[in-house]
């Protein structure tokens, strides 16, 4: 059986899921070896059980988030905080030194074009947090991948030792923020 | 001029009387990681990544202000040292609003360098995520104090090299920051002379020519050393490791 | 002036004293202004008069009584009896029944044989009680003086260093260091300037030591300067004492006037060569700058932040200049050295730590108040004896000594001596005499945290480790209080708290988590009950724990 192996994206861009992807052939080497069971490319609504490695982009920002997490964690043996937002909160958590309330009136009415209104009515939507937080401060983590995003080698030379066993400890070189 | 032998790590060293553990150790290429230290500034002892081990005291000592007596024996990079360098950049990291991606200093900060030559993959501590103030009056520079380390290099090259001592501290603790003369706009200051000096000896990103964009801004810290010896031994020579 | 002149003084004095009968001497100390002592002098002075007792009977304001939980206290010196609790009602009585018909008021009698003053060495506080704060004439009829007119008529320099090194006075602002070799270190520096510094910077919450000195016995802490001065050859001394003081610094500007009047400050004090002029500065309310170097840099006028010793300020201190920091109750025992004789001095106490130490005892303690004991003596002593136990019902858990920066002491080391090198061992210290009882009533945890919030607030920000690491310590003891931390957060508590003490720039950073560590130590049950069980966020793989995840392909 091959190992299950999931992405998440909580609070980012998306940046780090573009690197992934720009592991180019190397995708098909890796499609070969496991089994991508959730991820925000592939269409699977539900974060399954049992999975083996997740790689997990973006801070905890909102209520959503932080049930994600506690799930992925749930469902996990190991866990990968994929990315800067993961690692440190970056980008994500530059609204924390404002108010929720300050931040949203920001977005949804002084810079909105029309229909000013903060979204609050729809159960829906999942409501922000108080700060943005890097993963670990909500879930425990097993592994660090930083940048902004983590290149393409980063995440092959994580991945290729998680296949054979081993749990990537990066060598300096590959440490990079931003 | 009494020559003083003692060891780093092992190996013997000489020193001239007066040399502090540091300058021997870049003399002689041993890394030991700095922060507020610079050279042609005076040593302000406050970062604290620089103690080292001295053998018979139970106590650290800074290499940037500790002198080396003869047979010393000194330690710069113990398993205690190097943990305990790595926590004070994650105190560092957590203290302030660095976010690398979008900084001006993006892969030419030495907050950054810190974090790898410590093999920071991740900072234990609760982000404080503090508020903190941008100042672009002035009409060349900005200062931006999330990004600050409070190391006060500009403070003291404001003051000790320029002479104009715009840039002080307020507040205490946590709460700290360097703010232009009497905590005015930058750009009302009547005594800065729009130098730059502290600009290029920021180790960060909190000061930066207006306009530059991410990881654009490169600092230049070393023409301190060459401006203060210029002046003080009329010596206009630069190496080529400060042209770096 | 000249020695005779000082002793005529003196004696002049003592005769105006005999004159009176009575002396009732009432606590004018600020614990004692602050319960009242005012209405009490008042009315004294109104029962006196109409009485008719004013030849007979004379009222002064004295320095602190010692009791300070039981004020306003009242005392007659002819008779010796000590009044606790006196207001005006009783007050009057005081006049009209003791010193009119010669009956005590026994319902508010203290007695006198209560260990709480039998198990007392005063040497510093040898005048609170007996001579009138405010009165110069009053500390020359006790001595005072007489050990500045030794030094500068029979001694040299050198010889009084000697003497102060036999008598082996420690520093007791907390680190204990030799005074004598500091002094020494000063007077071989070469220099055109020398400077002689009091530290008045009292900070701790609960200490009152220097405080009392000062309002009780200002005079005592000028003559020590001047002595110190003569024998480092400084001619300007400066007393950095603490703007929340106001009476204490009131008390020091007459002081100080007085003996520029008698000629005891000035030039050519008893007409040597010797100058000495004493100016206060006060501080604007940083408990940093009861650090030496941040202190200096207050008096010259800068941002009080500590820098990086070496150089110490005997060799570089105020401008550069060599340069004698002493704290309040340092410069108060040299002139009983110097009139006593060394031998005197350091028969008291230990071997190690002569003389005796003030404490300002406070917390769950029945009686608090300020004692003076001689070195060495048993904790137990001091909280049980002098201090009388902790109140009805409760039992005693833990002694803090040593101010917010100090250490817990559990019940298990009650019979430490109290020394400098003995209260080190169980990672408290002497500090400046700061001692809070704690009883079984509160939480250690919650004890931490308010001695780290302190430390916190209190921190000048210069040093990283100190700077954030205090915040963060006191932030995981509020999370560690409120039931949110786990085993992990307790791990790198203690792990910061290390760093943060091995790592910090100034006596500050380097003692701030010594509550937490001591705590820790003697109290981790109670961090242990408050941390969650299991836990998700900020842990770590356990390495050897660490089952390769991924199954072959």
């Amino acid at each position: 059986m091959k190992p299950r192996v999931a992405t998440a994206w909580l609070g980012g861009c998306s940046g780090c899921h573009m690197s992934f992807l720009d592991l180019d052939e190397r995708l098909i080497d890796l499609a070969d070896k496991v089994e991508l069971v959730y991820s925000p490319i592939a269409d699977i609504k539900i974060f399954p059980e049992n999975v083996d490695v997740t790689l997990v982009e973006g801070a905890v920002t909102n209520s959503e988030n932080e049930e994600m997490a506690h799930l992925i964690r749930k469902n996990s043996r190991l866990v990968i905080a994929f990315g800067d937002c993961a690692t440190t909160g970056n980008v994500t958590a530059m609204r924390n030194p404002f108010k929720v309330e300050d931040v949203e009136r920001r977005a949804y009415i002084e810079l909105a074009d029309k229909n000013q209104r903060i979204p609050d009515e729809y159960v829906t939507i999942a409501q922000l947090l108080k700060t943005a937080k890097p993963l670990h401060e909500v879930i425990k983590v097993d592994v660090w991948l930083h940048g902004c995003p983590p290149t393409a080698d980063q995440i092959w030379f994580a991945v290729t030792e998680l296949l054979q066993g081993r749990i990537p400890v990066l060598p300096p070189a590959y440490l990079r923020y931003g | 001029m009494s020559v003083i032998t003692f060891t780093i790590d092992g190996e013997q060293y000489s020193a001239k009387e007066g040399d502090t553990i540091l300058q021997v150790a870049r003399d002689n290429k041993i890394p030991i990681p700095t922060l507020c230290y610079l050279e042609g500034l005076s040593t302000f002892g406050a970062c604290r990544l620089c103690v080292v081990e001295i053998e018979g005291s139970q106590k650290l000592f800074p290499a940037c202000t500790t002198k080396p007596t003869e047979s010393m024996i000194v330690h710069t990079n113990t398993v205690k040292l190097k943990k305990y360098r790595k926590m004070i950049v994650e105190l560092l990291a957590s203290e302030g609003n660095h976010q690398c991606a979008v900084c001006v200093v993006n892969g030419h900060c030495e907050l950054q360098d810190l974090a790898y030559e410590v093999e920071l993959d991740h900072v234990r501590f609760p982000y404080l995520f503090p508020k903190k103030s941008l100042d672009a009056t002035h009409k060349d520079f900005v200062i931006d104090r999330n990004r600050c380390v409070l190391c006060t290099r500009c403070v003291r090259v404001c003051h000790e090299v320029e002479a104009a001592h715009v840039w002080d501290i307020a507040g205490r603790g946590i709460d700290c920051e360097i703010i232009a003369d009497l905590n005015q706009p930058w750009g009302t200051s009547p005594s800065c002379t729009s130098c730059g000096k502290c600009v290029r000896v920021c180790p960060t990103g909190a000061l930066f020519d207006k306009g530059a964009a991410v990881g654009e801004m490169q600092k230049e810290s070393g023409f301190i050393k060459f401006i203060v010896n210029a002046r003080n031994k009329h010596e206009w020579v630069r190496t080529a490791h400060e042209e770096e | 002036m000249t020695v005779e002149d000082l002793r005529e003084l003196a004696e002049k004095e003592q005769a105006r004293q005999a004159e009176y009968e009575h002396r009732i001497l009432y606590c004018s100390s600020a614990g004692c202004v602050s319960s009242g002592c005012d209405a009490v002098k008042n009315e004294l002075k109104k029962a006196i008069g109409e009485l008719g007792l004013s030849k007979k009977c004379e009222m002064i304001g004295t320095g602190c009584l010692g009791l300070c939980g039981e004020g306003p206290l009242v005392f007659v010196h002819s008779d010796p009896t000590l009044y606790q609790h006196v207001d005006a009602t009783v007050a009057r009585r005081i006049v009209e029944e003791h010193i009119g018909q010669g009956k005590k008021v026994k319902e508010n009698e203290i007695d006198l044989n209560d260990p709480f003053f039998a198990s007392q060495k005063k040497i510093v506080l040898e005048n609170m009680g007996k001579i009138n704060a405010e009165s110069i004439e009053e500390y020359i009829a006790a001595d005072g003086y007489e050990a500045l007119a030794k030094a500068l008529t029979e001694m040299v320099p050198e010889e009084v260093i000697s003497e102060i090194r036999k008598a082996g006075l420690r520093g007791r602002g907390g680190a204990g260091y030799p005074t004598g070799l500091k002094w020494d270190i000063v007077r071989k520096g070469v220099a055109d300037q020398k400077y002689i510094v009091c530290n008045a910077d009292e900070g701790d919450p609960g200490a009152f030591m220097d405080r009392s000195v000062l309002e009780g016995d200002p005079h005592r802490v000028l003559e020590g300067m001047a002595i110190a001065g003569y024998a480092v050859g400084a001619n300007q001394g400066f007393i950095y004492v603490r703007a929340e003081y106001p009476l204490a610094i009131d008390r020091l500007k007459t002081a100080i006037k007085q003996a520029e009047r008698f000629g005891l400050l000035g030039n050519g004090i008893f007409e040597s060569h010797f100058n000495f002029r004493i100016d206060i500065r006060i501080g604007a309310g940083a408990f940093v700058c009861g650090e030496e170097t941040a202190l200096l840099r207050s008096v010259m006028g800068r941002r009080g932040r500590p820098k990086v010793r070496p150089p110490y300020p005997s060799e570089k201190g105020l401008w550069d200049k060599p340069t004698v920091i002493n704290n309040v109750e340092t410069y108060a025992n040299v002139a009983p050295i110097l009139r006593n004789g060394s031998g005197w001095f350091a028969a008291i106490g230990t071997q190690k730590s002569p003389g005796t130490k003030v404490f300002a005892i406070a917390g769950n303690v029945k009686r608090p108040g300020l004692i003076e004991v001689p070195m060495g003596i048993a904790l137990r002593k001091i909280v049980f004896d002098i201090g009388g136990g902790t109140p009805e019902g409760t039992t005693f858990k833990a002694a803090q000594a040593g101010g917010p920066s100090g250490g817990c002491i559990p019940t298990e080391h009650l019979d430490i001596p109290v020394d400098y090198e003995s209260l080190q061992t169980v990672g408290a210290m002497m500090g400046s005499g700061g001692m809070i009882v704690i009883d079984n009533t509160s939480n250690m945890v919650e004890v931490a945290k308010y001695f780290s919030e302190f430390c916190m607030d209190e921190s000048c920000g210069k040093c990283i480790p100190c700077r954030v690491g205090t915040k963060h310590i006191y932030m995981m003891l509020d999370k560690i209080v409120k039931g949110e931390a786990t085993e992990n957060d307790f791990e790198l508590l203690k792990e910061l708290c290390v760093m943060v003490k091995e790592t910090s720039l100034c006596g500050l950073g380097q003692s701030a988590p010594n509550g937490v560590l001591s705590t820790v130590r003697f109290f981790k049950d109670e961090y242990l009950s408050k941390l969650k069980k299991s836990s998700e966020g900020n842990t770590h793989l356990n390495e050897s724990s660490s089952v390769p995840v991924v199954k072959e392909a």
